[in-house]
């Protein structure tokens, strides 16, 4: 299957990528070819087969619910964009 | 000096031929003096470097028997984040980002008395083969500087090979530490996935990212996974074994070693220069006392297609933090919060990396994840249970790392896809979650090194390192060293 011009801004809209119109064809095509070399997926038969969604089986390990963070706001802060009295600030978002 | 094995180091220092402030500005000249015309150094801070390296003089590690690596200096790949050294992860998106904590391995190799001589260039956010997609510019092959050095671990395979660093750390998710050391000619080990902490390390692909060393040798790279290995709370898929000595089995001979050739890495696609180096190792082998067999890996075809689905789905959802809210790029003008999110992130990060994000977003998208996705996931086991199948026959798996050498700037960047499948025999290794390594086994076209890689069931890197460490004592690849413009010593 194929994109068209309408998927992919889709697409980006979901990523959160903003996408000028002529980027839009490039990615277009080039999106076209890494989803036509991953078409090949396609026509293995796996029935039956459990997905791996990871290299080894591990369990979630559990700890004893202890503070076990010191308060480093002020390091963490030092290095978004903008901050102000302790919090990150954003463009408003209610009105 | 700068040849020096990392044990020659150790001895150096113990004995006090050299200091380590000595030896980092030895290593510091000359980057100062190279890295102009290489790019394998993105950030350096002389005073940092020596004043660590001051610490490890007065510290009494040095030639102490439990931190045979102290004074030794090294440099990081910039995937690791290092309290108060720049951490870009090769990206606009964090070109300011100074780190506020360590990651477990910088933590580990600081703890064992290792200086820092800066942070290494790298394919950004670590997707890519050839290190052109860093925002701060290709790193240069120093075997021939028209010539690629693989990726994503480029810087930290140029730093090496141009003797700018005894050692390195890299980062292997398809292929990022056994690829560019094959193009560079050293050794470079992916460890078992678990056995090195994710912690502190950019996420790109969390199921198969996995840090490793690069060096020189294989003795060298056993000392240094001896330090960086071992359990962190931090890190949820970290696994909880015993400390192992990844050098304990070094010198044992490989009289009866099983090594298997899979035909789906001898087949057509690998170049005849390769083909030559490869197969010359694998008779030196055979005079060590190995045996080959022949043995079947059938769905390795589909590694990199189903690799293609699973890292960009993961990076999408890794990569989602960079929003320009916490720490990164924020787009100077924007209007409301959406648009903010949007504009910084289609600044901040470069095309190869949009490009995984939006596969990404699409394969995990409404209605596309079984088709994609989940099917992806259910190839990726029968390619892991292959692996399984071919250790019931043989020890250690060979073939050759790449299937060319370094090839020239802009050869692979027109198609995307092209550029992919120059990880066709390293991606299997980390869907499968096994230990894979690189090292010398000659050269081919134009003078450039041939890697060769040896694959390791779960937990095998000490049988991998003592299989690299005989063919090293019979060989003298990995002791060569390419001819620098400006290098006389």
């Amino acid at each position: 299957m194929s994109l068209t011009p309408e998927d992919v801004s889709r697409i980006a809209l979901l990523s959160r990528i903003e996408l000028s119109a002529a980027e839009r064809e490039t990615t277009r095509e080039q999106l076209n070819g890494i989803l036509g070399f991953i078409e090949q997926l396609q026509a293995i038969d796996t029935a039956g087969i459990e997905p791996m969604a990871h290299a080894v089986d591990v369990v979630q390990r559990l700890r004893p619910d202890v503070v076990t963070e010191t308060d480093r706001r002020a390091d963490f802060q030092a290095v978004a964009p903008e901050t102000e009295a302790g919090l990150y600030l954003v463009p408003k978002v209610i009105e | 000096m700068i040849n020096a094995s990392l044990s020659e180091l150790s001895a150096a220092l113990a004995a006090k031929t050299i200091s380590a402030v000595e030896l980092a500005t030895l290593f510091l000249d000359r980057i100062d003096r190279l890295n102009p015309g290489l790019n394998a150094f993105i950030a350096l801070d002389r005073e940092q470097t020596l004043a660590q390296a001051r610490a490890a003089d007065a510290s009494g590690k040095v030639g102490a028997g439990d931190t045979p690596l102290a004074g030794i200096p090294l440099a990081h790949k910039d995937i690791f984040c290092t309290k108060g050294w720049r951490t870009s992860c090769g990206s606009r998106m964090l070109e300011n980002f100074v780190s506020p904590y360590d990651a477990h391995v910088v933590e580990k190799l600081a703890a064992a008395g290792m200086v820092t001589l800066g942070k290494l260039n790298m394919d950004e956010f670590a997707m890519g083969s050839s290190n052109e997609t860093s925002y701060f510019g290709p790193v240069k092959n120093p075997w021939d500087t028209s010539r690629v050095p693989g990726g994503s671990s480029g810087g930290s395979a140029a730093a090496i090979a141009a003797r700018l660093a005894p050692a390195a750390t890299g980062t292997d998710t398809g292929g990022s530490i056994r690829q560019p050391a094959a193009l560079c000619g050293l050794t470079g080990l992916k460890p078992t996935y678990g056995a090195v902490s994710r912690y502190g390390m950019i996420a790109f692909a969390s199921s198969l990212d996995q840090a490793g060393p690069m060096a020189k040798s294989a003795e060298d790279c056993a000392l240094l996974l001896n330090a960086m290995a071992g359990f962190d709370e931090r890190d949820s898929t970290s696994l909880e074994r015993p400390a192992e000595d990844y050098a304990r089995d070094l010198e044992k001979p490989l009289q009866g070693l099983r090594i298997g050739l899979p035909g789906e890495f001898f087949g057509e696609g690998m170049d005849a220069d390769v083909r030559a180096a490869v197969d010359a190792a694998l008779d030196q082998y055979r005079k060590l006392g190995a045996t080959t067999v022949e043995v079947s890996l059938p769905n390795s075809g589909l590694s990199v297609p189903a690799y293609y689905v699973i890292a960009p789905a993961e990076a999408s959802s890794n990569l989602s933090r960079f929003d320009g809210v916490r720490y990164g790029y924020r787009a100077p003008e924007y209007g409301d919060l959406n648009d903010m999110y949007s504009k910084s992130r289609a600044q901040g990060f470069g095309a190869e990396v949009k490009r995984r994000i939006l596969i990404g977003t699409y394969v995990l998208s409404h209605g596309y994840y079984d088709a994609y996705y989940l099917k992806a996931q259910k190839i990726r086991r029968l390619i892991a249970a292959d692996f399984q199948k071919a250790f019931e026959s043989c020890d250690v798996i060979m073939g050759p790392t790449s299937p060319s050498v370094a090839f020239a700037f802009g050869a692979k960047s027109a198609d995307p896809v092209q550029m992919y499948l120059s990880d066709i025999y390293t991606i299997s290794t980390n869907l499968a979650g096994l230990p894979g390594m690189s090292l010398p086994c000659g050269f081919g076209n134009g003078g450039m090194p041939v890697g060769l890689q040896i694959i390791g069931n779960w937990f095998g890197e000490a049988k991998m390192l003592n299989v690299a460490h005989q063919y090293q004592q019979v060989t003298d690849w990995h002791t060569r060293m390419p001819q620098l413009a400006g290098a006389a010593q």
